[in-house]
């Protein structure tokens, strides 16, 4: 699992370690475990956004040789431990999380992907005292799941702020005068479609936007043009669909061999993917999606670079950044705390931020990374943070969206 | 939107569910292989178009030239290797059936997880002949249009060798009364195994017709595989007129209903269909009793 390289500078400092008399205490390495969808549903999405971010992860730190901890007085490199697969199975990866916690007894456990198998593990991770750094997850209420929960932490907005941020970039428009108050909102049928469309649907109407054209189609559809074309005789300046990466995509092939070319075209995950903007070039630019990044802060463009360097797979535009960003905060709150004690490091991850990560500055405080991108859009073959238009680094949004 | 030009986008999606039924129906109507890897050769046909396309521009129609014949010798192998011990062994059409059902379950994970492996879980796509094509006064997505054709070419093809062919008389035969084929002199391991063979090169055709206008993953073959059994089904066990017009029927009745009556309702119209067919005509449209 480890590189060769990583291999060899994990001996020498063992070696190392062996002769000093200081660190005869020390472990040898930081003992990392995780669980998560190797296969089954959830893997697309644990490949694309978490996967990668956890290679390279590891990959860096010991390339720095490792973790400074103070009370062992030295760097000491990371080792994945366990890597398991919980086959998209949520029974599955309870008992996973618990083998990780007492019998491998690893000394921190990276979180699983999804809002669910993240909620669903939380009571466990709780009950051991294991930091858990959610990122694939976000819940309407986060508030009361961290109080439940204080090992927790989130790094995605609840999911009605997403629409906030979105309706704000209407609001602006409308109130130019640039689109009109007819939207049509499409949404994928399981259970992140729904909320969406609720969501989305209470916030639009509550705007005053009159939803002409609203519709859900099952998951896995083959076809979706007859709802494009639907949309493209609605009479609606402003396109929405709550949508998983296989209907993001067939939904842009559609729109651009149907010629639809609504003045706001909007699709949910998968939108953010790198494949998405290097499946549809150029054409892409103008598309509004989930998300957003800000490939200028500090470190994002090494960090892009090394990813696709390690792994072949270009981070996407919204949680994988984040995903290396909350391992940052986690080997800086381990220095921090100067100690491979768990509580202590929980302490120190909530209370000693902000921390310096590839996504800003991020602080855990209340356990909610606060402020952070709902919209993001495709510009020049980059998808960049556009909503809310006040967090620093936002784009002006491209409007109207050219013609595919 | 008027009904007719609903019912079109219908029949072009219904031209792929009959040509990936066709390839199933070969190796469940003739060679008698409930082959629940079906789908699993399909996902490897669109990931090896994925690849061909994206790594070297080739064509995903003149890949297939490389593709089909692959999955031809690759499923000729599988039949003479895997299946070929179990037939020899089973003494009722129902015990190979069975038996083969297991086997071929096993082989669905092994090349799915091969596949996890060698081409990691991600979501693919890759833009070929995404434009509009104008036909008849209406637009559709020319690579689906590609995709009908193709299947229809395909389709055609099949129908010509099993009709006016000694070697489609023959896999008729078989697929109608084993014992009296072998009676008659065909070789039925032999036809067997070729039929098989062909039914797997079908999947590869239409795995790389799908991955022109969807996006595929190592996952996606058992949607396509539980397609196939219900068209198959619907159409007649070994009747590829059957697959055809059920396929048909199949992607016609999904576009009328999420056009006129929801899209989320789509899946329970295609199933509706399979259980009214099943339960008046329980040999399928096309089937014999």
């Amino acid at each position: 699992m480890d590189s060769l390289l990583g291999r060899i500078s994990f001996i020498a400092l063992a070696m190392a370690a062996a002769s000093s008399a200081l660190a005869a205490d020390a472990p040898k390495s930081i003992r990392i475990g995780y669980a998560i969808s190797l296969s089954g549903v959830n893997a697309q999405g644990a490949a694309t956004t978490t996967l990668p971010g956890y290679d390279l992860w590891v990959k860096d730190v010991n390339d720095k040789g490792g973790i400074m901890v103070k009370e062992f007085g030295k760097r000491i490199p990371v080792e994945v431990v366990a890597k398991y697969d919980d086959t998209s199975n949520a029974e599955t990866l309870l008992r996973l999380e618990e083998k990780l916690m007492t019998q491998d007894k690893v000394d921190f456990v990276l979180p699983p992907w999804s809002t669910g198998f993240n909620l669903a593990v939380a009571p466990i991770f709780a009950k051991y005292g294991y930091p858990q750094l959610a990122v694939t997850a976000n819940a309407n209420d986060e508030e009361q799941l961290v109080k439940q929960f204080p090992t927790l932490f989130f790094f995605l907005n609840q999911p009605m702020h997403f629409g906030a941020a979105l309706i704000s970039v209407l609001d602006t428009l409308k109130s130019a005068g640039k689109i009109n108050d007819k939207v049509v909102l499409l949404s994928v049928g399981d259970q992140f479609g729904a909320e969406f469309a609720a969501g989305f649907g209470a916030g639009l109407k509550g705007s005053g936007y009159d939803i002409v054209l609203q519709k859900s189609y099952p998951l896995g559809a083959a076809d979706l043009t007859n709802e494009i074309k639907e949309a493209k005789s609605s009479g609606a300046d402003t396109f929405i669909a709550g949508s998983y990466p296989p209907d993001t995509f067939m939904l842009a092939g559609t729109a651009i061999t149907q010629g639809y070319n609504p003045k706001v075209y909007y699709t949910a995950v998968g939108t953010a993917f790198a494949e998405f903007g290097g499946a549809f070039k150029g054409k892409a630019d103008g598309v509004f999606g989930i998300g957003g990044w800000d490939p200028n802060l500090p470190g994002a463009q090494d960090y892009y670079k090394r990813q696709v360097a390690l792994t072949g797979h270009a981070p996407d535009g919204w949680a994988s950044p984040v995903t290396y960003a909350s391992l940052q905060i986690l080997v800086q709150a381990i220095e921090k705390a100067g100690t491979l004690d768990r509580k202590k490091v929980l302490d120190a991850i909530a209370n000693d931020g902000p921390w310096d990560t590839i996504s800003g500055p991020i602080d855990l405080k209340t356990h909610i990374r606060e402020k952070q991108w709902g919209v993001g859009q495709w510009q020049n073959g980059q998808f960049v943070g556009v909503s809310p238009s006040d967090m620093a680094g936002a784009q002006p949004v491209m409007f109207p969206k050219p013609a595919w | 939107m008027p009904v007719i030009e609903v019912i079109f986008g219908g029949v072009i999606l219904g031209g792929l569910y009959a040509l990936v039924a066709m390839g199933f129906n070969l190796q469940y109507g003739v060679a008698r292989i409930v082959n629940l890897a079906y789908g699993e050769f399909l996902m490897t046909a669109a990931f090896a178009a994925f690849w061909m396309f994206t790594l070297f521009g080739v064509n995903p129609i003149l890949g297939m030239f490389l593709s089909v014949p692959a999955a031809f010798g690759a499923n000729w192998l599988i039949y003479r290797v895997l299946m070929t011990p179990l037939a020899r062994r089973a003494r009722t059409r129902d015990q190979l059936e069975g038996e083969t059902i297991l086997a071929t379950f096993g082989l669905l994970f092994v090349l799915r997880g091969a596949a996890t492996i060698a081409f990691t879980a991600n979501d693919r796509y890759y833009d070929y002949l995404g434009e509009p094509l104008r036909l008849l006064g209406f637009t559709f997505a020319a690579n689906r249009v590609l995709a009908f054709a193709t299947a229809g070419v395909i389709a055609t093809a099949v129908w010509v060798v099993l009709q006016f062919t000694r070697f489609g008389v023959a896999l008729r035969a078989l697929a109608i009364d084993p014992v009296g084929a072998q009676l008659v002199g065909v070789d039925v391991r032999r036809l067997s195994a070729l039929a098989f063979a062909c039914g797997g090169a079908l999947a590869a055709a239409a795995g790389t017709l799908v991955s022109t206008f969807l996006s595929f993953n190592p996952a996606i073959g058992i949607e396509f595989t539980m397609k196939a059994l219900v068209v198959v089904i619907m159409g007649g066990i070994g009747n590829m007129l059957g697959s055809l017009a059920a396929g048909l029927m199949l992607g016609v009745a999904e576009a009328l209903c999420s056009y006129y009556v929801d899209s989320g309702l789509t899946l329970a119209v295609a199933y509706a269909l399979f259980l009214i067919v099943l339960v008046v005509r329980p040999r399928g449209l096309f089937g014999t009793a």
